[in-house]
């Protein structure tokens, strides 16, 4: 049954049921596992995400996309293949595409992480399959994350040493998902908070959709002359580089993500800190997920595919690595401000 | 052990010197004397040989943590760095040893070095499941000889100077030389008590690159030119009826030119020379690849001594009858060196670096303009009336050097950097054409912006034809001019040609590949080259 799925030049697509899953050009029918800019593209004739999913996907897509969506785990007929989406605890509304065809299960991951920490997404649900396509951004072994508290509170004690030199602490985080995941967790008892515009209108439509984010104010001029010395401020990736991070005084700088678990990437981007928090699963958490779906095949996409298809072949698994358009090998994630 | 560990991540986590420095005073002010002298002789580059062969470390952490070798080999590409690598893939616990550093240093590591493999393995083991993993990665950049933290020299040396309430050039002097790593030697360091070793050099004063045209520096009188030497820079000290000659790597080097021991009898007790080795025929420099057959060599023969022998130039005079004189102008200096020379009987090989005399800058800039057919590396423009500072200050002397050669050659292939370059392709293999082929002739690191780096990363990514390991052959597209100092035959290169100083001078976006030069046009440089070293 392999060709329940497909990998075309335009992203995977399943023949029977006639539907693209984050495809790079326009199709008449894209089923989306979430709303970040490499998996959600414009143009599509017709989207379908997950009910919470449904806003930000909005917001990335504007007010002439026609989105459908769908609650967590009910089924959609069409042409014979059942389909649903399932929690993928990347993001708010993230979701594994999950197809069913005459009693033959394929899953499609996109990104996910197995850390349930995150309050602010459904957690990953593991998934039964004969085909598994799973994401493996971060498939090395130096991969393996601390958990969320334990880095929650290096965030703390980093914005506390900053408060201390009298420095403003500019926290770098991708503005969809990483930025509402630390908003949620933040100690707002150590001093005030404020949010870059990008991160403001990302977390309004997390908002929208039911979530219950603190409310903090905007950076503006104002408000950041205000808390010089004292703020921690969401900002996209790229913000301290910019012009736009004058306004504060003297600033400590730090980027949470995945791939500061490396102190060289953390050197390149010469930020002052760099925190390991990351959206994505990592070693353990890929090889748990690959094993407990019972997969007879295994396709891999993004990142380390080469290594973790190896890894996974010497284990007698049935592996293919699938390109996507975007990263023949992506080592970043978008660094640039987003809208 | 957590105290130095605390040190290392401090440095490595801010690019601000002031806060560097910070970090420095306070682990001085804090750490036990033991402690500090052994993180002194690390962040002042010493090294402790590698204890552990990488290739035994990357075994034994492929066992303990249960994965193949191969992916240990991934993850070490991936991080760029060896000790970071084995230290994220050392198994997760929550132990943190407080074991003090000097203790470390001299019980566990330096045990590895009279043990067998099986045997060490039992103490790295026993590391791994007792210290952190911000500790191992220091245990690991310590027993591999790795040690690099991003504090240059003078910012340690300013740290203890301030420390100890004393000027950085006084501990800089402090510091020169062999000392040891122990708590007296520490303490000494700080009171300026001891360190009466005879063979103590002082710190080397270093030059600036000439930026600025000729006339800007005022009067040509003020001024004394001298060649650029190219070869090695050495302190000859006479003390205590010994003779040390130091490099300007810290290390003594008297042993590798035994030709230079009538030093020892030609110049008087109490007397200390700048200036450079060479290698040196009647009365021209050879090629500084002949230098280099010398260096590195455990044993020299004669005939090794024979082709390639060696004299002192000197240029500066630092101590003389037992008395620092750096504080005295340069002409001053100058004179009193010109006697002790000249004066030198039965010694040769010890040599008077010539002022270059020109009536006007137009006719210094002629001289500079044989420089290459000298075999020397231009000018050095030293202040008549300055003393003979501390570091690289601006304005006393100025190297003024010839411009380099240059090709323009194609990218071929590309392997993934270290430290800060972890993960980017940023080391280029380039190559010309020799019958419609492309032969490597030189590799690479340098000369690019980090924008152009990850202009040419993302280029290796889309363009890779094949892969070997680490190395990938690129489709040969992009045209780089190359600058180098120097070239040579070589055996060892497929081209038959090595370049010595390569980087990347400019992208060259204007040029095709096929309009990249030829093996043919490089051998002809070489034998212009070759020609010019035989000239008078």
């Amino acid at each position: 049954m392999a060709d329940l799925l497909t990998s075309t030049d335009r992203g995977l697509y399943c023949p029977p049921g006639d539907f693209y899953i984050d495809p790079w050009e326009s199709v008449p029918l894209a089923v989306i596992t979430h709303a970040h800019s490499d998996h959600a593209r414009p143009g599509s004739e017709t989207y379908l995400t997950t009910e919470p999913g449904r806003e930000v996907l909005r917001k990335r897509l504007g007010d002439d996309a026609v989105i459908e969506s769908l609650p967590y785990g009910a089924k959609k007929e069409a042409n014979g293949v059942q389909l649903s989406l399932h929690p993928a605890g990347h993001i708010l509304g993230s979701a594994q595409v999950r197809i069913e065809h005459r009693g033959y299960v394929a899953v499609v991951t996109g990104d996910y992480k197995t850390d349930s920490a995150d309050k602010t997404c459904a957690p990953f649900e593991p998934l039964r399959c004969h085909l598994l396509v799973s994401e493996c951004t971060f498939g090395l072994p130096i991969y393996r994350w601390r958990p969320q508290a334990e880095l929650m509170n290096d965030i703390h004690a980093w914005w506390l040493a900053s408060q201390q030199q009298g420095r403003t602490a500019i926290l770098q985080a991708y503005s969809l998902g990483k930025a509402q995941r630390i908003l949620a967790a933040l100690d707002l008892s150590i001093g005030p908070v404020l949010v870059h515009g990008a991160v403001e209108a990302m977390s309004r439509a997390y908002r929208a959709a039911g979530m219950n984010l603190p409310d903090v104010p905007r950076a503006d001029f104002t408000s950041a002359r205000a808390t010089r010395g004292k703020a921690l401020v969401l900002a996209p990736p790229g913000a301290h580089a910019s012009p736009w991070v004058r306004k504060f005084g003297p600033v400590s700088t730090a980027i949470a993500s995945g791939w500061m678990q490396l102190r060289g990437t953390r050197r390149r981007k010469a930020v002052d800190r760099g925190f390991a928090l990351s959206d994505h699963a990592d070693w353990d958490g890929l090889n748990a997920t690959i094993a407990a779906s019972g997969a007879e095949e295994i396709w891999l996409t993004h990142g380390s595919t080469g290594p973790m298809s190896r890894w996974l072949s010497e284990r007698g698994m049935n592996v293919r690595q699938i390109a996507t358009r975007f990263e023949g090998e992506l080592d970043e994630e978008p660094i640039a401000a987003e809208d | 052990m957590q105290r130095f560990t605390k040190l290392y991540f401090a440095l490595d986590s801010t690019t601000r010197t002031v806060e560097k420095v910070a970090a420095l005073v306070r682990y001085f002010s804090q750490a036990q004397p033991a402690d500090a002298a052994w993180a002194l002789f690390f962040l002042t580059g010493n090294r402790i040989k590698r204890l552990v062969p990488t290739g035994l470390l990357r075994d034994w952490i492929a066992q303990t943590a249960g994965l193949p070798l191969w992916l240990v080999e991934e993850c070490c590409d991936a991080v760029g760095d060896l000790a970071e690598a084995v230290a994220l893939l050392v198994p997760t616990h929550d132990q943190t040893s407080s074991e003090p550093l000097h203790e470390l240093v001299e019980q566990r590591m330096l045990s590895l070095r009279s043990l067998a493999p099986a045997e060490q393995k039992q103490i790295v083991q026993k590391a791994w499941r007792e210290l952190s993993p911000t500790q191992c990665l220091v245990w690991h950049k310590l027993i591999t000889g790795e040690f690099r933290v991003g504090v240059a020299r003078t910012l340690v040396v300013r740290a203890l100077a301030s420390f100890a309430e004393v000027p950085p050039a006084t501990m800089a002097h402090r510091l020169m030389g062999d000392w040891q790593p122990t708590a007296e030697s520490y303490l000494a360091l700080l009171s300026g008590a001891a360190n009466e070793d005879p063979g103590r050099p002082y710190p080397f004063f270093l030059a600036h690159p000439l930026e600025q045209p000729l006339e800007s520096l005022g009067d040509i009188t003020d001024w004394q030119a001298e060649w650029k030497w190219d070869g090695i820079r050495a302190q000859a000290i006479r003390r205590a009826g010994q003779l040390m000659i130091w490099s300007r790597g810290e290390e003594v080097v008297t042993d590798r030119f035994p030709e230079l021991g009538c030093l020892l009898k030609s110049l008087p007790d109490g007397t200390v020379v700048d200036g450079e080795i060479l290698a040196w025929r009647g009365d021209q420099p050879l090629p500084f690849s002949a230098l280099q057959t010398r260096i590195g060599r455990k044993r020299l023969t004669t005939k090794v001594l024979q082709a390639s022998p060696v004299a002192f130039m000197a240029y500066d005079l630092l101590e003389d009858g037992g008395a620092d004189v750096r504080s005295r102008q340069l002409a001053e200096r100058r004179k009193r060196l010109e006697e002790l020379v000249l004066g030198a009987r039965d010694c040769p090989e010890l040599r008077l670096s010539p002022v270059v005399v020109a009536p006007s800058w137009a006719a210094l800039e002629e001289a500079w303009h044989t420089s290459r057919e000298r075999l020397v590396e231009g000018l050095m423009l030293k202040r008549r009336d300055a003393a003979y500072g501390v570091g690289r200050p601006r304005g006393v002397w100025w190297k003024w050097k010839i411009s380099p050669h240059s090709i323009d050659a194609v990218l071929i292939y590309a392997q993934r950097g270290h430290g800060r370059r972890a993960s980017l392709y940023t080391d280029y293999t380039f190559g010309v054409w020799s019958n419609g082929q492309l032969v490597p002739v030189a590799k690479a690191y340098s000369g690019l912006t980090d924008e152009e780096i990850h202009q040419v990363d993302a280029f290796v990514r889309r363009n890779t034809l094949e892969k070997h390991g680490p190395v990938r052959v690129v489709k040969p597209e992009l045209v780089f001019e190359l600058h180098f100092e120097g070239i040579q035959a070589s055996s060892r290169h497929k081209s038959g040609i090595a370049v010595r100083f390569p980087r990347m001078a400019r992208w060259r976006h204007d040029k095709q590949p096929d309009e990249a030069d030829t093996l043919d046009s490089l051998k002809r440089l070489l034998a212009a080259v070759g020609q010019a070293s035989s000239l008078p």
